[in-house]
This record gives structure tokens, C-alpha cells and sequence, in this order.
């Protein structure tokens, strides 16, 4: 199969995709699960690839994730909360300071800046450490990060504890599909190119890397940086779908749900994060939902069946994952087109990613 | 005088959670000695040991409670690294530290289901939940008690390492975890008995910590259980001295900070200590230094 | 002007109060093969990575066509702990990490093979050629450099070509035989184009057949790539084979040098690869 063969398939599903989407749309009542759960599914899929260009392909175990989302987050609540509406959420804090607001997509792009920001900073120390000293540094990060911005003397810019709301948020399912889209496929782009390449070669032999010419800071401070500006960007596409936001809710609990989604996907795949993700929300939060109440067969009630039993059976699928499946969904696999049309006619031209 | 006596209960109270901290902190620091694995499921089975007194407790009276809340985190401490830790022995570190988060997340939800996401109240203890007045402060018996009582732990398990076959064998396991093995130490057994005596002592912390503060809810313990493992790297992780000292650093200065009015940022500034330390002096207190070979 | 490629100045490496390179001087002049012996422990690996800026010298410096690379002299505990001389001599402080000195045109192989391991033969030499890359992380990800992405391929190609890896470019690095492993590292070395290569036990591992293939093989990348090769081996034959002098090692400090003939003669390098036996 040739390229242009295989981008005319690509476009062509993804055209396939948005349509069916934008079907869903037109004939199912809006309120309905399957929008929501889909709407998150995008948004998770898209932070977990950027945390998989971190820990799967650069080799960097850092669970900073939840930290640069609220930075997100909240950069993109406070520049587009209307002017109007800002004495009225500011209310502790006499209207905020801030006294504009930006077009969403502008805000957007900029909460995706906030978090590379922050990253950069960040990364200048930490990135000096090894393995799991890095991982509780940015762990420990993440954690200042959510306490400044609950800072009371902040709060004509942050509101403090306070939730942020009113700021306008795009309802459409194909929003959150284009954009989260287009950042994975930049993310794609990123580790196809010969950044991507060096990427992995630091996470296989750091001293052969250094060795090669790579210099180890520069690389590993790029790839924080921007895994943390797309984390920043799903950040502010989660505020905008959940249509208020409080830093309270970017616990580090956030951080190892997207650890494990990325787990379960497979360490080192994008197609493994992106199916995990949509799997992992539509069964926590749809279909396990039945778990969590009770149900009677007959006369008989269902043993075990209540609030937060949905949960418990989920922690120990994920413990199976874990310690059984450890290679997850696809391992270091990626789906592609090429990969399910043309095995045989490609398979002495391919042999990298088919080979492990 | 007048600025001591109005941060005497704030120094007081950090010196008690510091021990109780501390408490913590060591089943944090033997376990990474030997298996060089940062246990993020220890605050969990800190949080266990406080609902197992509760739930016991309404059952139970209070000092049968007492050794079966030992006795049942002890259970859960080797279970967990049976379970959990064990099977991925030969794996890379990165695949067991995802096993101890999910451990953590499964103990927590599990917990979230036990307890119906409500906070639930921990039992009183007699004697050491009175109220008494030291100093002209007014506080729980628990407060003064804590230190002593860790020092006195403290000293028993130092003793046990120095003096003992098995705490022989711990430090030979700590030094190289592939020679011991070769010299006959039975590793496994090695391993499990640290996560026995680091239960142990959580389920001690649990008592002295939970008096103090007596809502215990499903993440109760992920804060304490961060705080001990910085207080671990603090001290040098893998040294029981260290740990106990950075454990009382990391309490008081926490509830100086309290005294200030800055309570926002009193989590904050343990991770601020974590990532100064980190990058100044990697070793922390008492650690020894590692080199990585070319 | 001399026309040496590199320099070694006094350069002493101690850990602590361990001594592993003490006082070394060399010179390898441009289109030579040099090699560096001496046995085990000497610290032939701790001068290379003196030189590949893995650790600064505690003293001493490191010259690279004529331009000083490496600088350093005793500082903070080791001023105590320094026992050797010459310590005033080098003021300044040179310790460039090792990918600017890859950068500057110095490559290296390892005694214990460090292939990327996740990748194939291919994409391993592929990493190599990123060090003298012209695009930028925006005009690389968003696919702009296609021309440069082209001719890396393309070199890369060429590089599995001379070296006989053609056969094995889209296997797994380390699902290679040992010798073609040691082929595929020499070959990732050359990718970073380097005017002086570092060979870290190039035959370590491989049967007579192989070295023999392996010293025609050393002498024909010289004159391909108008390389300087600066290797350390064991293996005499080849050893004594292809280099044009030879630096000996020991105790980490310099016994002997010169052409083969030189040291094989020389008592003192008898005694140390023997052990001495008597001699109070």
C-alpha cells in the first residue's frame, strides 16, 4: 500500500467519524450519556497521550499531569469569563482584577502557554533527577501549583477557592473531537520527527543518547514542556465541559487515573491511550454505572451492589492490568490503517513497530 | 514570652504529628532501602488501620480493638506486597511504582465503599485521648506521649537491625539486593517482614494520629503518607534515624506555618522542602551516595 | 603547527582518594591509529570518558584540534584530596557535557554495547544523525524539513551499506548477532560524523574470524571517512596489527608508548601484563 493510499483511508475514516458524530448529534437528545461520556473521552484521551509522550516515549515518570491542567484550566476560566458576569463570580473579590475577556480559542492556546510556562520553570530543577525522585518532585509540584492557586491573595486573579464560572464553553461534541484531535495528531507528529526519534533514545540509554550528541537537558526540558502545554490544553477543554472549575478537584488522584489510563492503553502507544481513555470513561462512568445501585432479582437483592461498588470493581480490574496484562492493550503497538490492510504486502517494509 | 506562649500549642502539636509522621515515614524509608520502591499504598494502609478501629470498635471494646487493629494491618501490609509487589520482582521499577499507586487507588475506593464516602469518627481512646493542661496549654494526653513513645520504638527497631539475625539480613538486603540473595538471605522473607514492621508502626502512628484528628475518610491518609515519605528523602532515605528526625522537622515547621496563618500553603512548603532537597543534597540527611556506572 | 587531533594534558582522574588516572599524556596525530592498552582496572575506560566529557578530570586538560574541549583543575574537597601535580596549571574550567563534544566531532563506541534497544538498525543510526540536524522542534514536528528528513535517510542507507547491515535494517538493534551489534555501534558513531573516532573494545566478544574481519575493517573506515581512530583492546593481534603507536596503561598511569615493536619489547609492559614476580 502506498502513502497516499494510506492518507486518502485515514481522511476518509476520520471524515467517516465526524459524520457519525455529527448524526449523533442531530437525532439524540443532547442530554443524553453517550455525549458526555464521549465529550470526557476526548478530553482524557488527549491528556493521556501527552503523558504518554512523557513517561512512555521519553522515558521521564512524571506525574505532574494534574497540575498543569488546573494551570490550564483556570488560565483559560479567567481570560474568557465575560466582563459582565465577573463582578458576580469575583464576588469576594470585588470583581477580580482582570477587566476583559478573550475569545475562547485564544484562551485556549494560551492555558496550553500557561502550562508550558509553568513546565519550563518547573522543569529546570526537576529534570536533573532520576526515575521515581522525579516522579515525587512533580507529584510535589503539582501540589504547590493547586495550593497557589487556592491562595486567598490570589484571588483577585484565581477567586481564591472559589469555583470559576460563567465563562462561555462550545457544547458541540465535534468541538471537543476536533480539538482534542488536532492536538494528538501534533503530538503524532512530534515523536514521527527526528525530535521524536531522540525522545526515544534518551528513554532507551541515556548515557548512548548523550553520547549520539543529544543533549539530555535541552531534549527532556521539550518534552515537559510541551506534554505539559497539550496537558494545559485539555485542562481548559475540561473546565469548558464541565462548565465551572475549582482547583480543588486536580488531585494527584487525578493524575494516577490518567497514570493508569495510560497503563491500561499500553506505555509507549498513542492509539493504546486514546482507546483506554474512551474505554475508561465510558465503563466508569456509564456502563459499570449499574454497580452502584442496588438491584433487586426477583425478591432477592443483589448482594454488594451499592454507592461506590462500581469503584472497587474497577480498581481491581485495573490491579489485574497491572500486574497480569502489564504490556496493556497494545504494548508498544500503534493501530493504523496500514497495519490492519496492508499486513502482508507491507510487512518486509515495516518491520519496526510490528516487530516488538 | 508572650510569642511563645501563643505558638507553644502549635509547636506542641507539630512535635506530636511529627512523631506520628515519623511513625510513617519508617515503614516509607525500610521499605525503599531494600526494595528501592516508593510505597504510595503506605498512607493507604495507614488510612486501613484507622477504619478497622472504627468499624471494631463498634463491636469490640476498646483493647481488644487495640491488638486486632495490629494484628489486621499487619495482614494487610504483607498482603499487599504478596500480592502486589511480589509477582513483579524481576520487572522494571516503573511497573512496580504503578502497582503501588494502584494498590493506593484500590484501597481508597474500597474504603469509599465501606464508608459511604462519609468521614467517620474515631473511637476514643481512654487515657490517652484526656484532656490535660501542660504548660498552661490545654491539649490531649496524646501530645505528650507521642514522642517518647516513638523514640522508645525507635530504639527497639534500631536494635532489632544492629542486633538481630533478621535485621542482619535487612541491612545485607539494603546494601545489595542481588549478592544477599546469592549469600542464602531468604529475600522473600526479608521483604515481607519489612512490610510487617513498617504496618506495624502505621498502625501505631494510626492510634496516636487519629486521637488527634478523628475524622477518618477514605484519603486520609495520602497527605500524612506524602509527608512521611518526604520526610524519608529528608532524612536519607533508607536511614531510620534520619527519617524520624525529618519527620519531627517536617511537623513542626507544618504547624509553625499553621500558627502563621499561612494554612494554605502548609502542604505546600513540605514539597517545597522535598524538591530543595532533592536538588541540593539528593542523599538527604544521612543517606549514602550511589554512582552509576559507565 | 602540530597536527595533532587530540590532547591529552595531565590529566588525572581521582574518585575520592582512588586514583584512576594519574598524570596521563597522549597525543593522536591526525589519520593515525592509536590504540590504548594496559590491563584490567588500568583505567583505559576512565581516560575515554574523560575525553567523551562523561566526568570532568580532576586535573588536567583535553585538547581537540588544536582548541582546548576539556579544562579542569582540583576544586571544593578534592583540593585535599589531590595528590597529584601540575594543579595550578589549569585554571580555567572547561566541562562540556558529552553531546557538545560529539557535537564538536568526537564519537565513541561502548565496552558493553549501548544500542537503543527499542529500535531497529535503521532508526538507531537515524538518532545519530540528529546531532547535526538544521531544522527546529516547529519546522520538525509540523513535517517542513522534509529535505533534511530525506537526505538523513538517505545517509543512513549509505552508512548500512558500507558496513555490510543492509540485510538488517529493519530488525531490532539488539536482536542482532554480538559481532553485527559491535558493527551496528561503530556505524552509529560514524552517523554523528566525527573527524576522531573512540573505539571502546571494538573485538571484546568476537571469535578470531570475526577480529580478523573486524581489523580490515578498522583500517578501511579510516581512509572511507578520513577518520583518527583512538581505540582501547585487548585483543593483541588486532592490536598490534593496525595501530600505528600504542599508549600503555597501568595502575592508571603511562608505562610505555610507541610503535608495536617499542612496546612488545618493553620490560616494563612484560612485567605489568605478567605481574611481577620478585623485584622487592
Amino acid at each position: 500500500m502506498s502513502r497516499k493510499t494510506e492518507t486518502v483511508i485515514n481522511v476518509v475514516l476520520i471524515g467517516a467519524l465526524l459524520l457519525v458524530l455529527f448524526i449523533l448529534e442531530q437525532t439524540l437528545p443532547s442530554t443524553h450519556m453517550i455525549f458526555t461520556v464521549l465529550k470526557k473521552g476526548a478530553i482524557y484521551a488527549l491528556v493521556a497521550v501527552s503523558m504518554n509522550l512523557l513517561n512512555g516515549f521519553t522515558g521521564l515518570f512524571s506525574l505532574g499531569q494534574a497540575g498543569f491542567m488546573l494551570v490550564g484550566a483556570y488560565t483559560y476560566g479567567v481570560l474568557t469569563i465575560p466582563v459582565a458576569d465577573r463582578a458576580n463570580v469575583y464576588m469576594y473579590f470585588n470583581g477580580g482584577l482582570i477587566q476583559f475577556a478573550l475569545h475562547p480559542i485564544i484562551a485556549i492556546v494560551l492555558a496550553g502557554v500557561m502550562a508550558g510556562i509553568f513546565a519550563y520553570l518547573i522543569g529546570l530543577p526537576v529534570l536533573r533527577l532520576k526515575s521515581d525522585y522525579l516522579a515525587i518532585a512533580t507529584l510535589g509540584f503539582a501540589e504547590i501549583i493547586r495550593a497557589i492557586f487556592q491562595w486567598d491573595k490570589l484571588g483577585p486573579i484565581t477567586n481564591g477557592s472559589n469555583l470559576l464560572r460563567s465563562y462561555p464553553s462550545y457544547k458541540s461534541l465535534l468541538f471537543y473531537f476536533i480539538a482534542s484531535g488536532v492536538c494528538i495528531a501534533l503530538i503524532v507528529m512530534l515523536i514521527n520527527s527526528t525530535y521524536g526519534r531522540a525522545f526515544k533514545a534518551i528513554r532507551d540509554d541515556e548515557v548512548a543518547a548523550e553520547a549520539m550528541g543529544i543533549n539530555l537537558a535541552h531534549h527532556k526540558q521539550i518534552a515537559f514542556v510541551v506534554s505539559s502545554f497539550f496537558a494545559g490544553v485539555s485542562g481548559a477543554l475540561l473546565a469548558m465541559y464541565q462548565t465551572s472549575v475549582q482547583a480543588a478537584m486536580f488531585k494527584s488522584a487525578m493524575t494516577y487515573e490518567i497514570l493508569l489510563i495510560v497503563v491500561i492503553g499500553g506505555i509507549g502507544s498513542i492509539t493504546g491511550s486514546c482507546i483506554s481513555s474512551f474505554l475508561f470513561i465510558i465503563l466508569s462512568e456509564w456502563v459499570l454505572r449499574f454497580l452502584d445501585s442496588e438491584m433487586y432479582i426477583g425478591d432477592v437483592r443483589v448482594p454488594l451492589l451499592r454507592s461506590g461498588f462500581r469503584k472497587v470493581v474497577f480498581a481491581v480490574i485495573i490491579m489485574i492490568i497491572v500486574l497480569f496484562f502489564r504490556k496493556g492493550i497494545m504494548g508498544t503497538n500503534e493501530f493504523s490503517v496500514r497495519r490492519i490492510f496492508g499486513r502482508s504486502a507491507d510487512k518486509k517494509a515495516k518491520g519496526g513497530s510490528a516487530n516488538e | 514570652m508572650d510569642w511563645l506562649s501563643r505558638n507553644l500549642p502549635y509547636l506542641m502539636a507539630g512535635i506530636s504529628v511529627g512523631g506520628q509522621y515519623a511513625l510513617i515515614a519508617i515503614g516509607y524509608t525500610m521499605v525503599y532501602g531494600i526494595l528501592r520502591l516508593i510505597n504510595f499504598a503506605h498512607g493507604d494502609i495507614f488510612m486501613c488501620a484507622g477504619l478497622i478501629m472504627v468499624y471494631a470498635s463498634t463491636v469490640l471494646p476498646i483493647y481488644v480493638c487495640i491488638p486486632l487493629v495490629i494484628v489486621a494491618t499487619v495482614l494487610i501490609g504483607f498482603l499487599v506486597e504478596r500480592v502486589a509487589y511480589k509477582p513483579l520482582r524481576s520487572a522494571p521499577r516503573m511497573s512496580v511504582m504503578i502497582s503501588a499507586i494502584g494498590v493506593s487507588y484500590l484501597l481508597q475506593n474500597l474504603a469509599l465503599y465501606i464508608t459511604g464516602g462519609l468521614a467517620q469518627q474515631y473511637p476514643t481512646i481512654p487515657w490517652i485521648s484526656d484532656v490535660i493542661t501542660v504548660f498552661g496549654v490545654t491539649t490531649k494526653r496524646v501530645t505528650v506521649i507521642t514522642p517518647p513513645l516513638v523514640i522508645l520504638l525507635v530504639i527497639g527497631l534500631v536494635f532489632l537491625i544492629k542486633k538481630t539475625k533478621i535485621g542482619m539480613a535487612m541491612r545485607a538486603a539494603s546494601k545489595d539486593f542481588e549478592t544477599s540473595q546469592l549469600m542464602g538471605i531468604k529475600i522473600n522473607s526479608v521483604i515481607s517482614f519489612t512490610f510487617i514492621i513498617g504496618s506495624f508502626l502505621a498502625a501505631v502512628g494510626s492510634f496516636l494520629f487519629f486521637s488527634n484528628y478523628t475524622g477518618v475518610t477514605p484519603t486520609v491518609g495520602a497527605m500524612p503518607g506524602l509527608k512521611a515519605f518526604v520526610a524519608a528523602v529528608f532524612g536519607g532515605i533508607g536511614s531510620i534515624p534520619g527519617a524520624v528526625i525529618g519527620a519531627f522537622l517536617i511537623g513542626i515547621v507544618e504547624n509553625i506555618i499553621k500558627g502563621l496563618g499561612w494554612t494554605t500553603f502548609s502542604d505546600a512548603f513540605t514539597f517545597a522542602l522535598l524538591i530543595i532537597v532533592l536538588i541540593f543534597k539528593p542523599t538527604g540527611l544521612f543517606g549514602e551516595a550511589a554512582a552509576d556506572k559507565v | 603547527m602540530s597536527d595533532n587531533v587530540l590532547k591529552v594534558e595531565h590529566v588525572t582522574m581521582q574518585f575520592g582518594g582512588v586514583v584512576a588516572v594519574d598524570d596521563l599524556n597522549l597525543e593522536v596525530n591526525r589519520g593515525e591509529i592509536v590504540s590504548l592498552i594496559g590491563p584490567n582496572g588500568a583505567g583505559k575506560t576512565t581516560a575515554f570518558n574523560v575525553i567523551t566529557g562523561v566526568y570532568p578530570p580532576t586535573n588536567g586538560a583535553v585538547s581537540f584540534e588544536g582548541k582546548k574541549i576539556v579544562e579542569n583543575h582540583p576544586r571544593g574537597k578534592m583540593k585535599k584530596l589531590y595528590t597529584g601535580e601540575h594543579a595550578g596549571d589549569y585554571m580555567k574550567t572547561l566541562m562540556p557535557t558529552p553531546d557538545k563534544i560529539t557535537k564538536l566531532g568526537i564519537a565513541r563506541t561502548f565496552q558493553n554495547i549501548r544500542l537503543f534497544k527499542s529500535q531497529t538498525v535503521f532508526e538507531n543510526i537515524l538518532i545519530a544523525e540528529h546531532v547535526r540536524r538544521t531544522s527546529n522542534l516547529f519546522t520538525a514536528t509540523l513535517h517542513l524539513n522534509g529535505a533534511e528528513e530525506k537526505a538523513m535517510r538517505d545517509e543512513a542507507d549509505r552508512l548500512l551499506g558500507i558496513l555490510g547491515l543492509n540485510d538488517v535494517r529493519d530488525e531490532l538493534a539488539t536482536s542482532l548477532p554480538y559481532g553485527k551489534q559491535r558493527r551496528l555501534e561503530i556505524a552509529r558513531a560514524l552517523a554523528t560524523k566525527p573527524s576522531l573516532l573512540l573505539l571502546d573494545e571494538p573485538a571484546a566478544g568476537m571469535n578470531p574470524q570475526e577480529t580478523v574481519e573486524l581489523t580490515d575493517f578498522i583500517g578501511q573506515i579510516r581512509d572511507d571517512f578520513n577518520l583518527t581512530i583512538f581505540m582501547i583492546e585487548h585483543h593483541m593481534d588486532l592490536v598490534m596489527e593496525i595501530s600505528e603507536r600504542i599508549y600503555v596503561l597501568d595502575f592508571g598511569r603511562l608505562i610505555s608508548h610507541g610503535t608495536p615493536e617499542v612496546v612488545q619489547n618493553d620490560p616494563k609492559v612484560i612485567s605489568a601484563y605478567l605481574g611481577v614476580q620478585e623485584d622487592e
